[in-house]
């Protein structure tokens, strides 16, 4: 039972990013524009968060005021994603540029950076910033005595602020995305942003808030990466902004969808992750480098969900194409 | 005339690109470390020069970019963004080092099975985007994770690839070639003693330079680059022209993943290095991102693009320990950044060559 109640924990904390950055995507794309850049994004959300970890622990503040400080660096981590995500917003809607290979542009400059910035701060070759391990959410966090049954396992082993704050920006989303006028303007200029414009939109402006709502996002969603991984940040987010994006597209760009087809892909990220302790997988006799195997589930499944997803797929009709005024 | 205009304004815009990219280098090592900021930037653009065995290494990396800028540029006269360069790069050393290791062929036989191997690995984002309709870039991304997943397990499983096998105590990287098979390694043509022994030369950058020229033979002279390139300005004007649009992004990936492929083969046969099972995609297939972009993806623009990436390369690794090699990555970034925008430089380029060519028309008048 014991090993039902981790995999459940592990999966929701690893789907949690997963969530936090295919919505960012999600705000990005109902505007128009394709934000590749995601994965960048997160490194600076996580290099930002875990820098401010670091100065709060070796400060004292952490351990004495550990929620506290760790909602300061979740703070942190959005307000970098969103000022990253405005070098893609000015490419892209103001310059008009190809917003893949802005995105790409920002993905290289990303991880790049994060590990100068780190030599720096750190000295040389000192590339991993650690996690304080204060940041957990135990039972001592609600004053409450240390147990070990299953529900102890599925909510205070693995958990963390960044699990229930996704729980309400995704409700925050489908709110915004469906209930008010501003989330019906945004799907305009990504549907058609002439006739938007037509109506009074001002379809820069929207196109500015869903990139950079999606920096908001995708920044906590790389802290949330790297305290899920929990072996400290070295300036790489695996991938996992790219898995967000196949995520969003499995997901058909609505936040329901988005929220299923997340944990569908963290269970997988998990079995990929703790192969060798779960015991009812399949163990292939005389097969080195299992875990490979496993490591490759994960994209595979996104290839296959990706068949049959794409043809009936109702992507934003004008991501993409930059928005000239001229041209209605 | 026009097209030589179109020509002068695209170097122009990539070498305004390169300046500003290595300004804001420049200013990134003032910010981080004032008094070596001018040794660190010196280092960078002087180690390539600095002696004949930097130079070798530089003419060495620059054939595998050269060939993924090859494959990014190819895809991208198609339409395509082709950024799984890095799975079919790995795909195709994979295959190479199998002939050599494995199958004890010689070297230009395992360049052919790493063409094929990187090929193989490009159908699969061309079929998908053909068939069902699945962006290329995803694809190609996941392909890259898979296919160094891939390799790691069945390395993992070929214990006759290993360098344990031929009793080096290490077994996470492939056997060297001057162990397993040394007809496997790219001949040095006598190349090496022009350059002082140096240990990185060999003919590899002659092929890559050769097959650029190939590409921009099919892609310029031939009908069949003729139509894929049509593909690429106009996807539905192609179709209504009688063109099979899909057929032409399924075999412009299968030659884009070959071209990567060959890299692969051209970089680990040269005995030098051997391949290290890796937890994270090897870079050098996203280096041929600013490679091909650099060059406006014209495959003799390549060469020279790619001579200059490498270029900044091997002085980035000169600069270690004072500043993080990174360093370089940025200023790639920035580069790559502002090519994103590269139409609406090149607007502007020509535009003031335009009023430029005017003034002289008028002084022509005048006089």
């Amino acid at each position: 039972m014991s090993v039902l109640a981790n995999i459940i924990s592990l999966t929701v904390i690893f789907a949690v990013p997963l969530l936090l950055v295919a919505l960012g995507g999600m705000y990005s794309e109902h505007s128009g524009v394709i934000n590749l850049a995601l994965e960048g994004i997160m490194v600076i959300g996580a290099l930002c968060g875990c820098f401010l970890l670091r100065s709060f622990d070796i400060s004292g503040f952490g351990p004495s005021h550990p929620q506290l400080a760790m909602l300061l660096a979740i703070v942190v981590a959005a307000v970098s994603g969103m000022v990253f995500s405005l070098l893609l917003a000015f490419a892209a809607i103001n310059l008009k540029a190809d917003q893949t290979i802005g995105g790409t542009a920002l993905n290289i400059f990303a991880p790049a950076f994060a590990i100068v910035i780190t030599w720096a701060v750190q000295g040389q070759g000192q590339t991993t910033i650690q996690i304080p391990t204060w940041i957990r959410i135990t039972q001592e966090t609600f004053g409450m005595e240390k147990t070990d049954g299953f529900f102890a396992t599925m909510f205070f082993k693995y958990q963390y602020l960044t699990t229930p704050i996704a729980v309400v920006l995704f409700i925050a989303a489908w709110l915004l995305m469906y209930k008010t006028r501003f989330g019906l303007r945004l799907r305009a200029c990504g549907e058609h942003p002439q006739a938007a414009d037509s109506v009074g939109i001002n379809v820069y402006r929207m196109r500015y808030a869903g990139v950079v709502i999606s920096g908001f996002l995708a920044g906590i969603g790389g802290l949330a990466y790297v305290i899920a991984v929990g072996s400290g940040f070295s300036s790489s987010v695996g991938g996992y902004g790219f898995l967000a994006l196949a995520v969003m597209i499995f997901g058909n760009w609505k936040p329901f969808n988005i929220l299923g087809s997340a944990f569908i892909f963290a269970l997988f990220k998990v079995i990929a992750a703790y192969n060798s302790s779960i015991p009812f997988l399949p163990k292939f006799e005389g097969l080195k480098d299992q875990s490979s195997l496993y490591q490759m589930l994960p994209y595979i499944v996104t290839m296959i969900v990706l068949v049959f997803t794409s043809k009936n797929s109702k992507a934003p009709k004008a991501e993409g194409i930059p928005y000239d005024k001229g041209s209605r | 005339m026009k097209k030589d205009n179109q020509m002068l304004v695209g170097i122009i815009s990539s070498v305004i690109s390169i300046a500003v990219g290595l300004i804001f280098g420049f200013i990134l090592l003032l910010i981080l470390n004032p008094a070596k900021a001018g040794l660190g930037m010196s280092t960078m653009l002087s180690t390539a020069f600095s002696n004949m065995d930097q130079f070798g290494k530089m003419l060495y990396q620059a054939a595998p970019l050269m060939m993924c800028g090859l494959s990014v540029g190819f895809a991208f006269k198609t339409g395509l963004f082709n950024i799984g360069a890095s799975g079919q790069y790995t795909i195709g050393a994979f295959f190479a080092l199998v002939g050599a290791i494995g199958l004890k062929l010689p070297w230009w036989a395992c360049l052919i099975l790493s063409c094929v191997g990187g090929a193989i690995w490009g159908i699969f984002p061309g079929l998908f985007k053909a068939l069902f309709n699945v962006n290329e870039v995803i694809t190609s991304i996941m392909f890259n994770w898979i296919g160094m997943f891939l390799v790691n397990l069945l390395l993992a499983n070929m214990p006759f690839m290993l360098s344990a096998y031929y009793g080096v105590g290490t077994t996470d990287r492939t056997a060297a070639l001057s162990d397993a098979n040394p007809s496997a390694i790219i001949p040095r043509g006598g190349l090496d003693r022009i350059f002082g022994n140096s240990s990185w030369i060999n003919i590899s950058i002659f092929i890559a330079v050769a097959v650029a020229i190939i590409m921009w033979f099919v892609l310029f002279k031939t009908i069949f680059g003729y139509e894929l390139m049509a593909c690429g300005f106009n996807k539905e004007a192609s179709r209504y022209a009688g063109i099979n649009a899909n057929r032409n992004i399924v075999l412009s990936m299968i030659i884009a993943g070959a071209l990567s492929g060959l890299g692969g083969g051209i970089y680990y046969l040269a005995g030098t290095i051997q391949y290290v099972l890796e937890k994270s995609i090897l870079g050098m297939g996203f280096d041929g991102i600013p490679v091909a972009l650099l060059a406006n993806s014209h495959p003799v623009g390549t060469i020279f693009s790619a001579l200059f990436i490498s270029y900044i390369k091997v002085g980035g690794s000169a600069m270690q320990p004072n500043f993080s090699s990174e360093t370089i990555n940025i200023i790639i970034s920035v580069i790559i950044y502002l090519a994103a925008f590269a139409l609406l430089t090149k607007l502007i380029i020509a535009k003031f060559l335009q009023s430029a060519g005017a003034k002289n028309e008028k002084k022509e008048v005048k006089a």
